[in-house]
């Protein structure tokens, strides 16, 4: 009558649904071939790894290779050696990645933002609208962002830089220099995957002369995508938010894609609006 | 393994057995990526899925025959097999590999 049994004790597996639960970043790795077929390691950045795979040089080369995948937040299949050693493929070991929910930082409570805020919530972002003019940024004309935040760019992004990584998204919004240039600033700082800035090329092209004066060099300016967006002939604000979503997806994987930044021309075509 | 975490919960609470299969690899085209999950308890119930379809019916009995202690836990692959129109395996023609276990840790 196992149906009637009580639970088998699952300790470790506890340990990642509290995780889970609380939304906290967890990985989760397994051997699936080799000596020790079902052994388990837990980890979570900034505590004790849990579990062993059965021998300690390769727990800790394990331990260290699933901290990094659920840093970019990848689930795959390594080899190793029965000690951990590299290029050789005694033990096949499934890493699992947990990360919460990527960040989208949104700067600039403009008619654009509501766009992008609806198309970040269906790829699965966490949404933060922050915009200095408490006026404009309101829950009420954001009700699906995840957090509406009344702060100058530069002082929101020291508050959170820690917690920006490769899969989060800085995309700045505001058309205006004095709120554009901190926020550039400011996430170029970070560690995050994506920045993108909204504007004509002209405007970028002034604003790229203020953001050398306060000290970005090429190396930082390269990181930034202004234009923001790929070049799919978006007009409305919803259309816009796709083809900065696009832009951000295709960064992330690596893959070339017509980016408004490298072309030339206008940005908005002439030709019929949708509907 | 996030989305099956209510089931797992519930199941474990009633008493129930449970194993857990998981998309660790795929060769060719697979309709869902390492880390997708199902799980199994031992009344044959099942939430959540690893393919669009095509082989869940295959990995209930997998996962039933590693909790009644009949097969090893371990990696079980499909793939397609053409001189088998029936056979399991996947529509498209890639070949899926999944690690089978139960939740005993």
């Amino acid at each position: 009558m196992s149906g009637h049994a009580a639970p088998e004790p699952a300790p470790l597996y506890e340990v990642v649904r509290e995780s889970l639960r609380a939304d906290e970043p967890v990985a989760l790795a397994t051997v699936t071939e080799g000596p020790h077929v079902g052994a388990k390691l837990v980890v979570r950045p900034g505590a004790a790894v849990l579990g062993t795979l059965g021998d300690p040089e390769l727990d800790r080369v394990v331990a260290r290779d699933t901290l990094a995948e659920l840093d970019v937040g990848l689930t795959s299949t390594r080899h190793y050696g029965r000690h951990g050693e590299a290029r050789e493929r005694e033990v096949t070991v499934f890493i699992e990645s947990f990360a919460p929910a990527p960040l989208m930082v949104i700067f600039g409570a403009v008619d654009f933002t509501a766009a992008l805020v609806r198309v970040g919530k269906i790829l699965g972002y966490r949404v933060t609208v922050c915009d200095a003019r408490s006026v404009f940024a309101t829950r009420a004309r954001f009700p699906m962002a995840d957090e509406v935040v009344n702060d100058w760019p530069d002082r929101y992004l020291e508050k959170v830089a820690d917690r920006l990584g490769p899969r989060d998204a800085v995309c700045v919004l505001t058309h205006d220099a004095k709120f554009d240039v901190p926020a550039i600033v400011g996430a170029v700082a970070t560690r995050v995957g994506y920045i993108g800035a909204m504007g004509s090329r002209r405007t970028h092209a002034t604003r790229t002369d203020r953001l050398r004066a306060a000290g970005l060099d090429d190396a930082a300016l390269a990181r930034v995508m202004a234009p923001i967006g790929i070049d799919i002939g978006s007009r409305t604000p919803e259309e816009t938010a796709v083809s900065i979503c696009a832009e951000i997806i295709a960064h992330r994987a690596g893959v070339a894609v017509p980016n408004l930044r490298d072309g030339r021309g206008p940005i908005h075509r002439s030709g019929p609006p949708p509907g | 393994m996030r989305e099956v975490l209510d089931d797992i919960e519930r199941w474990r609470a009633a008493g129930h057995r449970v194993a857990i299969a998981r998309v660790v690899g795929l060769d060719g085209s697979g309709p869902r990526d390492p880390g997708a999950t199902m799980v199994v308890n031992d009344a044959g119930e099942v939430a959540g899925s690893v393919s669009g379809g095509c082989v869940e019916g295959a990995v209930v009995g997998e996962a039933l025959a590693v909790l009644e202690g009949t097969r090893e836990r371990g990696v079980i692959s499909f793939g397609y097999s053409d001189d088998e129109a029936f056979a399991v395996g996947l529509t498209c023609g890639g070949t899926i590999h999944l690690y089978v276990e139960p939740l005993d840790w």
